[in-house]
């Protein structure tokens, strides 16, 4: 009759739905779009370096420009479970609540990805970027960096979504703790860009930060989902 | 991913039911005896704060299975708050609560189903692939038990329609699918009438009747008590928190609207217990 | 209680009176600094007890969620009010000391960088506390501490091999390298002088938080008692 549903089972189900619901509304990508475009445009007229210079702050900017996009989209994917209350459903249900945040971490990093696509071509052409360093480390840097915002973020916005001020909340809580993660992934893009130095401690610590901090969430999902 | 909004015409629904064989939807029948004895629903000194705020008061009561409990009461009574701590969605503050024989209700998790004030749906989705997903999340990936459900409500499975645009009497009758579509042998109903158009309702009530008949336990929260007084086993009134009585049936003095008078009766009489 | 309490209170300003004539009169006066230098034995214990504190604050938060007691509670909170409070005044601290020496206020020294990355975590974790509404506060606060404490040595981490990657002037003199064994005797009685105060402050915090939710069950008993026509208040 029924069969005890597996982590990966509903984990694949939910995802899948998630990406449905977003490709019908389109109501987070559009607008974490529109301002990932805003944000690299007015870096832009803020940051008016030379081609040198560029090299040495565009790791930074651009991913300061990432957060901020991220933090934008991190509250609508939450936001669409509280709509008609459907998050009780899920908490009545024998499913997991590690399947549901695994869900909805993957869908974020899924569309941070996208933005990724569409902000850092912008950023080189603005820039007049050129990696001295290999690009696929910065593809590894990149993936990991995106882990590391979204698991936290994914975490927090759910927990700021049980608090009333939640548009404010999630960056106040998420910002102090991803600092680390922050100033790994702008120094392993800039070392990577100019050349200068070395990224494998920063790709280390990217990866511990990663590890660690995606099973602390799994650990603690559960209570926050539950806290009513 | 196209969507085609499928506006039959009454003539062409009723036909495709013709020619299709309907399945009629079979709850769990609860047949071993011994379960009988056990309470369904057991609560003992159930307190609930929100912040200074008492929404229960110490609520002690035990349900037998395969009963049509009906919830009454006035605004702020406690009744949505207690049927959300038997669900599991809110922890008392005080008191235990045991459901199937068991305190941790995850546990019993698919053998019962909850319907909320809100429809607890995907605005987004059609009512199948709504279904469809609240059914995986309970281990069934058979798209025909979803279609069973949906037809049970009497609405239409091929529906493409999104239920964002499904009208309130629809909308809550898809959302009793989503409650039964994993054959629970306990319900629990929070206002399913609201904003619900008669024929809708009267559907709905005809269904309850038939699985507890079946077996099912139900416990219904509405305001309407006339809608539930034809199939009714008992009727549990709260008020400020607390549980004011019990009776067999919906008496007529609680049919009426204005249940203040009848609240200030009920208040000088000795509460009055049910004999299991 | 009270009387355990009056004794060390009084025990703890003993404690610091003499850590201070240690600090001031008895430990060496240092080669190059001179007697800016002095602050050092504030700078250090603070750093050190705010950890500690810190520390608490997880263990607090962990048997929280583990068995949702009150007190588990009471002491988080207390613990990270008075951690963050150490924490502002190593912040302090820092730039006053480092002010004579090299006439800037603040180095992204990796001491210090890391400290104040601390007191952002544990500010966020306040912010939470006392901001955010809604029925279950200390469960998210719980969440918030465990996260915020199993960053620190991340934390550490990365700002230590930032450093060591651009380098700036060390405010403290490296890792401890180089202290005459009098400058540690004065280090470690303002330690225990630091510590005994930072007990104190979180016995008081802890009994004030503890009465706050008392107030609040009398006030939900009483509720529970109301009986008129109209008890929706």
């Amino acid at each position: 009759m029924t069969s005890t549903p597996t982590l990966w089972a509903i984990t694949r189900r939910s995802l899948v739905k998630d990406l449905r619901l977003e490709w019908r509304s389109k109501d987070a990508i559009n607008s974490m779009l529109f301002f990932a475009l805003l944000v690299v445009v007015i870096f832009s007229f803020g940051f008016d370096p030379t081609a040198e210079e560029s090299r040495k702050i565009a790791g930074g900017l651009l991913w300061v420009a990432i957060l901020f996009a991220t933090v934008v989209a991190l509250n609508q994917t939450w936001t669409r479970e509280l709509r008609n209350q459907v998050l009780d459903a899920y908490r009545l249900s024998p499913a997991l609540p590690q399947a549901l945040f695994l869900a909805k971490t993957v869908g974020n990093f899924i569309f941070v990805t996208i933005l990724e696509v569409l902000m850092v071509p912008l950023f080189i052409v603005f820039y007049n970027l050129r990696s001295v360093g290999p690009w696929w480390q910065l593809l590894v840097v990149a993936l990991l960096a995106t882990w590391a915002l979204v698991v936290n973020g994914t975490f927090f916005a759910a927990l700021s979504i049980r608090t009333r001020s939640r548009e404010i909340m999630l960056p106040l809580i998420l910002f102090p703790i991803s600092i680390p993660a922050l100033l790994a992934m702008v120094d392993a893009t800039t070392s990577i860009l100019t050349g200068d130095n070395s990224p494998i401690f920063w790709i280390r610590l990217l990866a511990v930060y990663d590890l660690v901090f995606t099973i602390v969430s799994l650990l603690l999902f559960e209570p926050v989902l539950n806290a009513e | 991913m196209k969507h085609s909004t499928s506006y039959d015409t009454t003539a062409q629904r009723s036909n495709r039911f013709a020619n299709t064989e309907r399945k009629r939807y079979t709850p769990i029948r609860v047949t071993d005896t011994t379960q009988q004895q056990q309470p369904a629903v057991s609560v003992r000194d159930v307190v609930r704060h929100f912040g200074r705020f008492a929404a229960l008061r110490g609520i002690t009561a035990d349900f037998a299975p395969g009963q049509l409990y009906v919830l009454l009461g006035e605004n702020g009574a406690g009744k949505s708050t207690l049927l959300r701590v038997i669900a599991g969605l809110l922890a008392p503050s005080r008191g235990t609560v045991s459901v199937l024989g068991s305190q941790n209700i995850r546990s019993v998790a698919t053998r019962f189903g909850y319907m909320g004030h809100a429809p607890l749906l995907y605005d987004e989705m059609s009512a199948v692939e709504n279904l469809e997903y609240f059914a995986a999340l309970y281990g069934i990936n058979d798209r025909s038990r979803c279609e069973e459900a949906i037809l049970t409500v009497g609405l239409d499975p091929a529906l493409q329609r999104r239920v964002g645009q499904y009208s309130q009497g629809m909308r809550q009758r898809i959302s009793l699918a989503r409650a039964i579509v994993h054959g629970p042998e306990l319900l629990f109903l929070d206002e399913p009438f609201s904003n619900v158009d008669v024929r809708s309702a009267k559907q709905m009530t005809t269904l309850l009747a038939k699985m507890r008949d079946a077996g099912t336990t139900v416990f219904v929260v509405t305001h309407q008590a006339a809608i539930m007084e034809p199939v009714a086993d008992e009727c549990i009134v709260l008020d400020a928190g607390r549980l004011i009585s019990r009776e067999k049936g919906i008496p007529s003095r609680l049919l009426t609207p204005y249940l203040a008078e009848e609240r200030a009766a009920l208040r000088n009489e000795p509460k009055v217990e049910v004999q299991p | 209680m009270k009387t355990l309490f009056n004794v060390l209170a009084v025990f703890t300003l003993l404690l610091l009176g003499y850590g201070f004539v240690q600090a001031m009169y008895i430990a060496p006066t240092e080669a190059t600094m001179g007697d800016v230098q002095r602050i050092f034995y504030y700078h250090l214990p603070s750093a050190w007890v705010a950890f500690l504190l810190f520390f608490v604050n997880f263990l607090a938060s962990c048997w929280y969620l583990i068995r949702r007691t009150q007190g588990a509670d009471a002491l988080a909170l207390a613990s990270a009010e008075v951690g963050v409070s150490f924490c502002t005044i190593v912040l302090i601290t820092g730039p006053i000391w480092a002010r004579p020496i090299w006439g800037i206020w603040w180095t992204w020294d990796a001491r210090l960088t890391s400290t104040l990355v601390l007191w952002l975590i544990y500010v966020s974790y306040l912010v939470l506390r006392h901001y955010a509404t809604g029925g279950q506060i200390p469960v998210l606060a719980a969440a918030l501490g465990i996260f915020g404490f199993v960053d620190v040595p991340i934390v550490y981490m990365a700002i230590r091999w930032f450093r060591t990657q651009h380098p700036q002037p060390v405010i403290g003199g490296g890792q401890g390298s180089g202290l005459d064994p009098r400058m540690w005797v004065a280090v470690l009685w303002n330690l225990a002088a630091f510590a005994m105060l930072a007990l104190m402050f979180v016995w008081i915090r802890y009994k004030q938080a503890r009465a706050e939710y008392a107030l609040e069950e009398a006030h939900a008993q009483a509720s529970l008692d109301y009986e008129t026509e109209d008890a929706q208040q």
